[in-house]
Parts: C-alpha cells; structure tokens; sequence
C-alpha cells in the first residue's frame, strides 16, 4: 500500500463554545482521491482548513507530506508549498493577472526565475484550458474559469497533495462541468486529493474514498459505491436522500 | 383646474426661472457696485500680492500641508498598524490617540503646540518643525482611520490564498494585502490632502516673519495694507487653486476604485 501523504489523527477543534471537530481520524495514501460529503455545518471546512493550518486544532496530530503540521517548532510556510489549496470563493488575487497570479508564489516562494516560472504556469494554464486568457485580470473572467485558474495556481507549486473546499459550490450550474472536468484529469493523472464537495456524481465516479461527515465526526467511510450506493448508517442514509433528491424529502415533523 | 403632468412640470419650471430672473434683479438694483467692485476686484491691490502671494505663501502653504501630510501618513500608518494589532495596549493606545485628535478642534491643537508647549517645556521649535507637528497630529488621526479601513477592506480570502502557497505573513501584506488595500484607500486620502490644506491656514497663529506667510496670513497682511477685500479673495482663490485639482484626483480614483469593485464584487458573488 502507498504511503500516507495525509495522516490525520484525533482532531479536535472548538470555536469557543462551539466543538466543531470531535476527534477526526482519517488519511490520504499517495494518488488517492478522497471525498468528503456531509450536511452544512458538519465541520467539513474546518477540517480542510486544519490540514493545512488556516485552522488551528484544539487537539490532534496531523502529518502532511512529511510535516507535521501540529508542531508548533514547524516551518509552515514550508510545509503549505506542498498542499494545494482550491477555495470555494477561487481567491484569485484580484490586482494581478492570471499569468501573475500563478507566478507570483513561485517567484517570491519557491525563487524560481520569471522564464521558469512563465514556463511552469503557461503549462499548468494549457492544462485548465485557460491558454488564452493569461493575460486577462480576475475579474474578466467567468466563474468557472476564474476557478480552473485557481486550480493551476496550485498545481504551478507542484503540490504533494491537493484539497479542495467545495470548488464548484459558488458556480452557475453550466460552468461546474468545466472544473470537475480538470479535477478529473488531475485525479487521472494521478494527483493526490482530498476534496469536500456535494458533486455526488464526481464522488461515485472518481473518489478512492468517501467519507461522510456529520455532526464533527465521520460517521462512515469506504469506497464510494458502499458508502454513497449503499450507505449503512441512518444518517447517511438519510444525508443522501436530501441531496440525491431534494423535491422528495417529507417535510421535517410532518412524518411525525 | 386639473393640469396634465407634463403641464405641471412646464409651470414649475418656468416659475423657477421666474423667481431667479427676479432674484438676479433685485441683486442688481439694489447692491452697491461701485463699494462691491471696488472691494473685492481692486486692481492695484490686486497688483502689489502679485507675485509674492505665489512665490512666498503659495508656497509656504504647500510646504507645510506636505510636511503636515507626510508626517500624518507615517504616524497613521503606525496608528493604523497598532489598530489591527493583536496586542491590546496597541489597540487602547492607538483608539484614545485617534479619538482625543479626531474631535479636538485642529486651532486647539495649533495653540497648544505654538505657545503652550514653549512656555511649559521652555523649547521652541522653528515654524517649519511646528507646523508639520500640528497638522501631523490632526492629519494622522483621520488618517489612520482611514488606512485602517482599506487594509481591513482586502477580502480574508486574499490573505487565505496567500499563505496557502506558502508566503509569510510579511510577504502575503507585502504583495497581496497592501497593493489591494493602497487602491481602496487613494481617494479618502486625497481628501485628507485636502482638508489638510485648508486647515495649514491655522499656522498664521503662531506668528510668521514675510518670509513664512501662507496664503491666509498673506491675505490679512494684504487686507490691512490695500484696504480692500481683493487679497483675501486672491488667497481664496490660490486655495482653489490646490483643491479643486485635487478634489479631480479624488473623484477620479474614486471613479477607478469604484469600477474596480464592482468587478471584484462580481467576482466572489
Ligand atoms: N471562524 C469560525 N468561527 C466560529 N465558528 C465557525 C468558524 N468557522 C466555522 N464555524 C462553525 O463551525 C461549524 C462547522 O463549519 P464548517 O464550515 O466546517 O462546516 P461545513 O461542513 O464546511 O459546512 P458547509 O457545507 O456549509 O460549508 C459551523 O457551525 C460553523 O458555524
Ligand atoms: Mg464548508
């Protein structure tokens, strides 16, 4: 079996009061893709998050690509060049170009020099399908497209591993086909994912793994034709029936 | 009597211009022309400002707004910085400076630091020093605010992004935070530029040698000299000749600013 590239181990996170993550333990093996599914609420972003520290966990240990990230004596900066980060709301800094949004951390970060940096995003913009528009700015481009670029900003930092929070959430319905398409390919060629979404399809179809999360805990794990075709526990089944088939759901207390 | 729309609009309108033909008239008649030409349009009074009210307090008025305001910038930077803090002492020392100079009137300010601080300390400061150091005070207050507002401004996500592809928290300000957050905050700081200027005419408080007079000073030195209120209305008008420039820039940064978020906003709509 491939080694682990995400290893995470009795999470536990707290936003004041509130216990949003109670004692996660899960991992992601080298070119692995791995879904999270679960209710809004379930902690699904907090846990992304703390995997490559933009959340700080209460408790818990987690190694990704060698760092262990929890160490307070870590070098983060360094270990967050190894994790790729695709935001639900794109992030594409909105002062640069898109050429520039995928140079500017190779250049300041990884210090490569412009003619490589150019090289290496032109690459990753070929791959997306956005060729064409390096150099339009953020804003002129649609969603869809503003998320793909997003996605080769990551991968231009050659990541061990990739996450992605929700990447098609804030999209027109027409554009999302676009961007599972590329995180498709990516998963082809063999890139290591961990990926909340509520894209069913893609997880059916793509994931190694899901894992449906609910209430700060996973509730149940496995390949996706177990754990989305026939799920074990209630409240997956009942999680899936909601999102499967929204218009078929008996209002809540009207079974009653 | 029903009247259609359009004839009601028609009516109102032509009684507007009715009463101001009547006002204007009525102006005409009645005021004393020969007294208000004489005042305010005295061409020799007019000739004996010029040029000195260009080369001396024109000048002098833009030296010490510039001095004011850059001494304002870098002070309202640390402000703003101390603001945003995590240290809390930061963020109590920084609010009760930006609040005791954001509602003190900037003449209490000119006199304590003209003649109550000489006479406490038993130190004097040249006019150039003194009058940076004022408007510094009352600049930096509403300054800092206003920094503050624009680095707040540049969305969480953008810092998010940043560090994610591993950036420090010094680089992410540095090339994310700081160049979104300049664009935010070019127009309100134009119009600090502007207040700024005007209130520079404070300085005539603290007694000027000719060679220091600014444009409000020269103005009352002219208005004792000529009789007449045409030097008063001179440094009025060099003052527009600062503003209304400026208040341009404003506008059309602010036009620049808009037009950006509007594409940001539909950006993370
Ligand atoms: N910064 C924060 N401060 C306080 N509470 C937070 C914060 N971030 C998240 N929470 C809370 O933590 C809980 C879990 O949030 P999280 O975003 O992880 O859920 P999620 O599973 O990603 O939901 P969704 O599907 O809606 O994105 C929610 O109750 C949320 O309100
Ligand atoms: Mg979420």
């Amino acid at each position: 079996m491939n080694e682990a590239i995400v290893e995470v181990v009795d999470l536990h996170k707290s936003f004041g009061e509130l216990e949003v993550l109670k004692g996660i333990d899960m991992s992601v093996r080298r070119g692995e893709v791995v879904c999270i599914i679960g209710p809004s609420g379930s902690g699904k972003s907090t846990l992304l998050r703390c995997v490559n520290f933009l959340e700080e966990p209460n408790a818990g240990r987690i190694v990704v690509n060698g760092f262990e990230v929890t160490d307070p004596d870590v070098d983060i900066d360094r270990a967050r060049r190894g994790i790729g980060m695709v935001f639900q709301a794109f992030n594409l800094f909105g002062h640069l170009s898109v050429l520039e949004n995928l140079t500017i951390a190779q250049r300041k970060v990884l210090k490569r020099d412009r003619a490589e940096a150019d090289a290496v995003a032109r690459k990753n913009l070929e791959k997306v399908g956005l060729a064409e528009k390096a150099g339009a700015m953020p804003a002129q481009l649609s969603g869809g497209q503003q998320q793909r670029a997003a996605i080769a900003r990551a991968l231009s930092m050659d990541p061990a591993v990739m996450l992605f929070d929700e990447p098609t959430s804030a999209l027109d319905p027409e554009l999302v086909g676009d961007v599972l398409s590329v995180m498709r390919q990516l998963a082809e060629e063999g890139m290591t994912m961990l990926v909340v979404t509520h894209e069913m399809q893609f997880a059916r179809e793509v994931a190694d793994k899901v894992l449906f999360m609910d209430d700060g805990g996973i509730v149940e794990e496995g390949p996706p034709a177990q754990v989305i075709g026939e799920p074990r526990q209630q409240r997956t089944k009942g999680f899936l029936a909601r999102v499967l088939n929204p218009t078929h759901v008996p209002v809540t207390g009207a079974e009653t | 009597m029903a009247m259609s729309r359009r004839k009601r609009a028609q009516a109102f309108r032509n009684a507007q211009y009715a009463v101001l033909v009547l006002g204007i008239v009525a102006v005409g008649v009645l005021a004393d022309w020969d007294t208000i030409l004489q005042a305010f349009f005295n061409v020799d009074a007019a000739a004996r400002q010029i040029p000195a009210i260009f080369t001396t307090a024109l000048v002098n008025t833009v030296i010490y707004t510039t001095l004011g305001f850059g001494l304002g910038l870098g002070v309202g930077l640390v402000l703003a910085l101390m603001k945003l803090s995590s240290v809390a002492p930061y963020r109590w020392i920084a609010t009760v400076y930006i609040e005791f100079f954001r509602g003190v009137p900037a003449l209490l300010v000119f006199i304590a630091l003209g003649f109550g601080v000489p006479l406490a300390f038993n130190i004097r400061f040249e006019i150039y020093s003194t009058a940076a150091i004022a408007l510094g005070l009352v600049g930096s207050a509403y300054i800092a605010e206003t920094l503050r507002a624009g680095i707040q401004a540049v969305p969480k996500g953008q810092v998010e992004a940043a560090r994610s592809l591993g950036m420090s928290p010094g680089r992410t300000n540095l090339t994310v935070v700081i160049p979104q957050a300049f664009r935010i905050i070019l127009p309100p700081l134009t119009n600090e530029l502007i207040l700024l200027t005007k209130d520079s005419s404070l300085i005539y408080l603290l007694g000027l040698t000719r060679d220091e007079y600014e444009l409000a000073k020269f103005g009352r030195e002219g208005l004792n000299a000529t009789n007449s209120l045409t030097p008063i209305l001179l440094a009025g008008l060099c003052y527009l000749l600062i503003t209304i420039p400026l208040g341009h820039l404003s506008r059309y940064l602010e036009g620049r600013a808009g037009r950006k978020q509007e594409q940001g906003l539909k950006v993370t709509a």
